[in-house]
This record gives C-alpha cells, sequence and structure tokens, in this order.
C-alpha cells in the first residue's frame, strides 16, 4: 500500500517537475531551451550519487549482518544508480552537442561518470555471475565496497588529469549564483527523481524478496 | 616475528616454492611481455618519436595487461587439489593470506616490469639509467595499487563462471586512477624533471594504495570462503 502511494506521489512529483522545467522557468538567455536539459542531467546524476551511497551501505550491512535484506538493497540500489548514471551521460552527450560542439568529450566529470558507470555495470555482471544466494551477496558487498570507496579517488585522479566541464554551481563551496525560478525547478525535479528512486528500489526489494523465497 | 607476518609469509614462500618447481607462470608472462613489444612495434610502425611520446603509456599499458594475467591466476592454482579448503580452515586472521598473495603478486610485477624495462631499452635503444631512482618510485606504488585490487579480485571470480572475463572486467575500471597517476608520473620522471614535480600523483597514488589496502584487508576473509 506505502509503495503504490510512493508510487503516485512520484507521478505527482514528476508531471510537477516536468511543469516546472518546461513552463515556469524561464528561457535560458544564453543556451536556450537547449539548457533545460539540465533538469533531467543533475537529478539524475545526483539520484545516481545516492544509489551508489545505498549499494555501499547495503555491502557493509550485509558483510556484518548476512541478512538478506541488506544485499536485497545493495542489489536494488545498484540497478537504478546504473540506469541514472547512463541518463547522466547519455542527456550529458545531448547537451554537450549544441553547447560545446562535440558528443563526447575526455573531460574529468565525463569521464569520471563514465568510469564510475563501468565500474557498477561490472558489479551486476558479477551479481548475474553466481547462482548460491549467500556466495553472490559476499562477492558483490566486496566489489560494492571498493567500488565506493573508489569513488573520490576516480574523481580526483581524473579532475588534474582534465578539466573542461564548468565547476560544479550546486555542490560547490561557494553559493549557488543560479536563478531563483531556476533553481525552484530543479529542486523540484531533483525530489521527482529522489521520490523515483525510492518507488523503484522499494518495488526492486520487493521482487528480490519474492525471488529469493521461491528460489529458496 | 609475530605469527600474523609469519602466516603471510608462509603463503608467499609456498607459492615461490610451487613457481619454481612447476615454472607454469613465469616463463610465459616473460615472453607474453616479449610479445608485447612487438604489438607495440607494429601498432606503432617505426618513427622514433611515436615511441618515445607514447612511452610512459605503452609500460603501463604492458604492466596491467600482464597484471590482468598474473593476478588471475594466482587464486586459481588454489582450487586444484582442494588447497582452497585448506586456506579456509587455516587457523586465525585471515588476512594475512590476502597479504601474503598480494606480496607473491608484487613479486611477479616487479619480475615482469624489469623484464619489459629491460626490453623497452634494449629494443627501442632508451636509456632508463638517469631515471631509475624516480622510476623505482613510481612502479613501486603503482604497482601496489594494481596488485591490492588485483588480489581482492582474482580471489572473488576465482570460483566464478567467465571469470577470466569477470576479472577484467572488474579490474580495469577500478584502477583507473592507479593507472591515470602512474603514466602521469612516469611522464614526469622520464621527461627528466625532478620527482616532486610528480609529488600530487604519487601522494595519490600512496591514498589509494592505503585505500585499497584496507578495503583488501577488511573484506577478505568473507571472499575466502568460496
Amino acid at each position: 500500500m506505502a509503495a503504490r502511494a510512493l508510487g503516485w506521489l512520484t507521478v505527482l512529483a514528476l508531471i510537477a517537475g516536468l511543469g516546472a522545467a518546461f513552463g515556469w522557468a524561464p528561457r535560458e538567455a544564453v543556451q536556450g531551451n537547449v539548457q533545460r536539459i539540465m533538469y533531467l542531467h543533475v537529478p539524475a546524476v545526483l539520484t545516481a550519487y545516492l544509489a551508489f551511497a545505498l549499494v555501499f551501505v547495503g555491502s557493509v550491512g550485509y558483510l556484518l549482518t548476512r541478512r538478506a535484506g541488506w544485499d536485497r538493497l545493495a542489489l536494488a540500489a545498484a540497478e537504478p544508480g546504473v540506469l541514472f548514471t547512463g541518463i547522466t551521460i547519455a542527456s550529458g552527450s545531448i547537451w554537450g552537442k549544441p553547447t560545446w560542439g562535440t558528443w563526447w568529450t575526455w573531460d574529468a566529470r565525463l569521464t569520471s561518470t563514465a568510469v564510475l558507470f563501468l565500474v557498477y555495470v561490472g558489479y551486476l555482471l558479477l551479481r548475474g555471475m553466481v547462482d548460491e544466494p549467500d556466495r553472490r551477496a559476499r562477492a558483490a558487498a566486496v566489489v560494492g565496497i571498493l567500488g565506493a570507496a573508489n569513488i573520490p579517488i576516480v574523481h580526483f585522479s581524473v579532475k588534474w588529469w582534465r578539466a573542461l566541464h564548468q565547476p560544479s554551481t550546486i555542490l560547490g563551496p561557494e553559493p549557488s549564483p543560479i536563478a531563483a525560478p531556476i533553481a525552484a525547478a530543479l529542486l523540484i525535479n531533483w525530489i521527482a527523481f529522489t521520490l523515483l528512486f525510492a518507488y523503484l528500489l522499494a518495488k526492486r526489494m520487493e521482487i528480490a524478496q519474492l525471488e529469493d523465497t521461491h528460489a529458496g | 616475528m609475530s605469527v600474523y607476518v609469519r602466516r603471510a609469509w608462509m603463503v608467499v614462500w609456498k607459492d615461490v616454492l610451487a613457481e619454481r618447481r612447476s615454472k607454469e607462470s613465469l616463463n610465459a608472462l616473460v615472453f607474453f611481455s616479449l610479445l608485447l613489444l612487438f604489438v607495440f612495434q607494429f601498432a606503432l610502425g617505426p618513427e622514433r618519436a611515436r615511441v618515445e611520446a607514447a612511452l610512459p603509456g605503452l609500460l603501463w599499458l604492458g604492466f596491467i595487461l600482464s597484471g590482468l594475467l598474473a593476478f588471475g591466476r594466482a587464486f586459481l592454482i588454489e582450487r586444484e587439489n582442494d588447497c582452497w579448503e585448506g586456506l579456509v580452515l587455516t587457523p586465525g586472521d585471515k588476512s594475512a593470506i590476502y597479504l601474503g598473495k598480494l606480496a607473491g603478486n608484487v613479486l611477479v610485477m616487479i619480475v615482469v616490469e624489469v623484464v619489459l624495462l629491460v626490453l623497452f631499452a634494449v629494443f627501442f635503444a632508451i636509456d632508463f639509467t638517469p631515471f631509475l631512482l624516480g622510476l623505482a618510485a613510481v612502479l613501486a606504488l603503482g604497482t601496489l595499487g594494481l596488485a591490492s585490487v588485483g588480489t581482492l579480485f582474482g580471489a572473488v571470480t576465482a570460483q566464478m563462471r567467465a571469470r577470466e572475463l569477470l576479472f577484467p572486467v572488474l579490474l580495469l575500471p577500478a584502477v583507473v586512477p592507479v593507472l591515470l597517476a602512474s603514466v602521469s608520473a612516469t611522464q614526469t620522471v622520464l621527461a627528466g624533471e625532478p620527482l616532486a614535480e610528480a609529488a600530487a600523483w604519487l601522494k595519490l597514488l600512496a591514498a589509494a594504495d592505503l585505500v585499497y589496502l584496507v578495503v583488501g584487508v577488511l573484506t577478505f576473509e568473507f571472499v575466502l570462503e568460496g
């Protein structure tokens, strides 16, 4: 019942997000309508980071307690995490073509996001290779923990390696220089994406639980 | 000598002994390095400037490709004759086994790296002697990073389906920071600049090594259960 309510709340938030992104938020002065991709791009990447943090939590939780629920959390977070990372890369690519003039460039944040994508695709591949639940959960947890511990290292190594992307405006240390309606539209979309993620997470955990009971 | 260190040492000693008698891995790995040299030469063509420009990347490409083969093998030999059960039944802290296997992998990598450097020096007429000290520092930190993740993931994938495919797919993205930092630091060293110029990269490598080692030591016992 709770999941259903969450689902409808997500739908409402997503509609509100669409309205805010296309109706309410003003047209950006320099980039024009293309800039509206941001309302997809930024919430997607923030949600992806949240998802990978939960993979870490689930992995540590499983190794400490050996309860299958923690492993289901890790799995249920990893799949949408990869999806949202994919959306980030794809939307960034579509945004990059008109603004930077290229689909892809080996800029720092593009590269580190792509590396992140590959790490967690590997994580999901690994999960597919083991049938026995405890063995799969342990192996995945080790990879999930190392993957999360690696995120800051990947971030700094790639950042020092090169940079073209604009500096992060939202999570940076200084107050955000974004206009208020744009920031508000971004916030609404961020909330909508987080709700969507929570819904997917809950549903995926439910399915994983059903799989576990029927397999065992 | 504490029991912990002794345990790790036993693992190294047993692997070195097994390798000395069977000569399974090292001979093939050295030969593989020689083959890589040919591949690099064919890929780049005879122009010397291109080889020199690509040298730091080529060196680490050689190391990581050899490493992929070497690390994958470290735990495969334990699958024969129920050796894996023997490791599981070893009393005490299992992370000693991880450190022992890691030390073994680092030893193998040092041999491969020395061989590759000599081969590069001979076949591409490159004089490494003025850079040896700086190069040794970068190689030590970079190799530890590659081997610490490689040993852990090698153990994780040892008992799995399609492990020879899964192992590189897991390892390569995870060691991207090590490769970036090592290649950049090697570039600085081979350009004849003082090692202090690469200090930021060396610090990053040291931090990465530490993180990987801590994760490896803490999680290894869960991997070993098989």
